[in-house]
């Protein structure tokens, strides 16, 4: 692989990435802008909140429908493929994902693939795979175009390039793109990557897409999008393979119209995209175009775990609109690169423990505030603070014997776990509380001058040296 | 054991014990979503497809062709893709030459002229199954005389919607049509032309599919 290649390096760093972007009036700006815009789209299209309610409750019930049967459904989803002539996979990891898709590309002895915007291929990191295959995959959604030029990686699940101004991209475009200008006028920007990716759709033997909703009754896999490149990938080229997680998948067509609804009125604040795509099959004989082969992808890769425990497998009910994200204090402070992860903000900090484990990830479960924004605008209404606080107790308490997380205990500290229980044991005990006050009233100024980060912008914390029960007692005296 | 197996023991072992009852999505979209006059579904269809920047001619049975002539004309289109063997096609087929603009057909598979396609393809016409009222969407289902590429890839998309055919909701077409009996190949829904706010929020249209889509909206009588 290249020097340039990058890979996803979740927690570690985790402190000076959030402090490089909070550091840039740039990136800050850009965050917070692009965050503003995307609130206020969103709110526009729930002007009812009785409405809004409603259809979250029914995204949340059909989607919790459809993970309590999720072992049927994914059955029934593959013999409904298999009958409509495409062909299913199953992957366990990453690299089991990405054998199988360079394994077809290989076997058709291609060696151009297209990529519709797949948020599943990120996760497995399959462009660095196919690289280092010698496969060119070339992303064509807009945004991730720009991103990949950039040797960079989305900072938004929905908007990739989000934390690029268009000057900089203007930039990019010139140094990168043979021939080109430096123009930064938005139309003349998007001609551009239209007229180069438009080649590519015309050449391409693979497309790659990822998948918003899999029908398991009809055997249909569907693309939510508005650029039009989704429907490229997956109707230029001769072979189409789709990957998406196990856990995206509805029994009746009919769960669709309310989930797409909530989904892109949440995440982009349009009441619905551009194009929705709706494959059921590879080219039928008589038909004069789409592929001759479509294959299907199904990932669990850590997936399988959420669904083990009631609680977790909430997780599972996301839809992927990134409003956690939009409205995410933290988020809007630090954008998605700082997180390290694929799936940044709230919805990532819940879902990447279970992919990568708690011994790479628990420092995410701490970076929130715990404001609730998340768990309030989400469409299906995943309890998100609920769940970190639970990513918490799992990455901070002892080690057990049967984790119910890979990497349990893995935040664990002796030292910190003692503290809390003498905390405990003093704040249970009238006694000792009143033995541990006095001592605190006597010997406060043994504390240090400098307390870290407090001590920064204000004066150190001392116990006062009368204490309130004190002065409590004297004037109840007087 | 295979990856499958394994996925699904695990997702076996620690499935749910309860059920849950499936949920009414019928129920919800009686109470939220009223059904309309036909007069309102039309209006209602124009206001959002147009405001997501189609454009929108009411035409009449007898004379859409000419609408067609005048919408290409005033692009300077001359060369218009057209399915034969539709009513609509034969019609366009027969009306357009002799006005200047020459018809081409998807007579063949795409591998015989894919660059043609994307590079000397200007215009094309096609019919819409139906359309939905709620979002201002278009409902095609491409076949074999209609290809999917159709709608896709000339940079002028046209489309004759006859008015009679523009649904609630979504969720009233899928259930009024049957789909869940049987989908074709690719079904789509278009509702409005290809664009992309991936710089900087700024809205552009013509991302990779057409950058201009045209409703030709039949109204009247049969």
């Amino acid at each position: 692989m290249s020097e340039h290649t990058l890979h996803f390096k979740p927690a570690e760093g985790f402190r000076a990435r959030s402090k490089a972007v909070v550091d840039s009036p740039f990136l800050r700006q850009s965050f917070r802008g692009a965050m503003d815009f995307l609130m206020s789209k969103r709110a526009a299209q729930f002007p009812d909140p009785e409405e809004l309610e409603s259809l979250r409750s029914l995204g949340e019930a059909i989607r919790q429908y459809n993970l309590a049967k999720l072992p049927d459904l994914l059955l029934q989803l593959e013999s409904r493929l298999t009958v409509n002539g495409i062909k299913v996979h199953w992957a366990e990891t990453p690299d089991e994902a990405n054998a199988i898709i360079l394994g077809i590309v290989e076997g058709h002895g291609a060696t151009r693939m297209v990529k519709g915007k797949s948020m599943v291929s990120e996760e497995i990191e399959l462009n660095h795979a196919a690289e280092a295959a010698g496969i060119e995959a070339l992303e064509s959604d807009m945004g991730e175009y720009i991103v990949q030029l950039a040797n960079e990686k989305p900072s938004h699940i929905i908007m990739p390039a989000i934390h690029k101004t268009k000057e900089e991209i203007a930039r990019l475009f010139h140094e990168k793109v043979p021939g080109v200008d430096y123009t930064d006028n938005v139309d003349a920007l998007i001609q551009i990557g239209r007229n180069v990716l438009r080649r590519k759709f015309l050449e391409a033997e693979i497309g790659l897409s990822g998948v918003n909703f899999a029908v398991a009754e009809t055997g249909t896999l569907c693309l939510v999008e508005n650029e039009g490149n989704g429907r490229m990938c997956t109707t230029a080229p001769a072979i189409h393979i789709a990957i998406t997680g196990i856990e995206k998948i509805v029994e009746k067509l009919e769960h669709v119209p309310p989930l797409l609804s909530l989904l892109t009125r949440s995440a982009t604040g349009q009441n619905i995209s551009t194009y929705f795509n709706m494959i059921s099959s590879p080219r039928k004989p008589g038909e004069k175009d789409g592929p001759e082969e479509v294959h299907l992808v199904l990932l669990d890769n850590g997936r399988s775990q959420a669904y083990a425990d009631e609680q977790l497998r909430k997780t599972l009910q996301c839809i992927r609109c990134g409003a956690c994200m939009n409205h995410c204090p933290v988020y809007t402070r630090i954008g998605g690169h700082a997180y390290g992860t694929t799936y940044p903000g709230p919805i990532g900090k819940i879902i990447s423990p279970h992919m990568l484990g708690l011994d790479a990830t628990a420092g995410l479960t701490t970076a929130s505030s715990l404001c609730g924004a998340c768990g309030e605008v989400c469409p299906v209404k995943i309890p998100i603070p609920e769940l970190l606080i639970r990513l918490r107790n799992e990455a901070f308490s002892a080690p057990q014997a049967k984790p119910a997380m890979r990497g349990q205990g893995a935040g664990h500290s002796p030292l910190i776990s003692a503290i809390w229980r003498g905390w405990a044991l003093v704040y249970r005990s009238p006694a000792l509380y009143r033995a541990a006050s006095w001592l605190g009233s006597r010997f406060g100024w043994l504390l240090p001058a400098h307390q870290g980060a407090w001590t920064s912008v204000r004066e150190p914390l001392r116990p006062a040296p009368q204490r309130l029960r004190d002065r409590l007692k004297e004037r109840n005296k007087a | 054991m295979s990856a499958r197996d394994r996925i699904l023991g695990k997702l076996r072992q620690n499935a749910p014990s309860t059920v849950r009852s499936l949920p009414d999505v019928a129920a919800w979209y009686a109470s939220h979503r009223p059904s309309e006059t036909a007069d309102a579904r039309v209006a209602r269809f124009r206001h959002y497809i147009e405001l997501a920047h189609a454009e929108v001619y009411s035409v009449s049975r007898g004379d859409w062709t000419a609408t067609l002539h005048q919408v290409l004309k005033a692009r300077g289109i001359d060369r218009l893709l057209v399915a034969e063997g539709t009513p609509h096609g034969e019609l366009a087929l027969d009306e357009l030459p002799p006005r200047g603009v020459e018809c081409s057909l998807y007579d063949m598979a795409i591998e015989a002229w894919k660059s043609e396609l994307f590079n000397a393809t200007p215009a094309s016409l096609t019919a819409a199954r139906g359309a939905i009222a709620e979002t201002g969407t278009l409902i095609l289902w491409p076949d074999e005389k209609e290809p999917r590429l159709m709608s896709l890839v000339p940079p002028v998309h046209i489309v004759l919607l006859d008015a009679t055919k523009i649904h609630n909701t979504f969720h009233e077409a899928m259930t009024s049509e049957g789909w869940a009996d049987g989908l074709p190949t690719n079904a789509l829904l278009i509702s409005g032309p290809s664009k992309t706010a991936d710089i900087q929020q700024t809205l552009a249209y013509g991302a990779h599919g057409p950058k201009e889509l045209i409703v030709l909206l039949l109204e009247g009588e049969a």
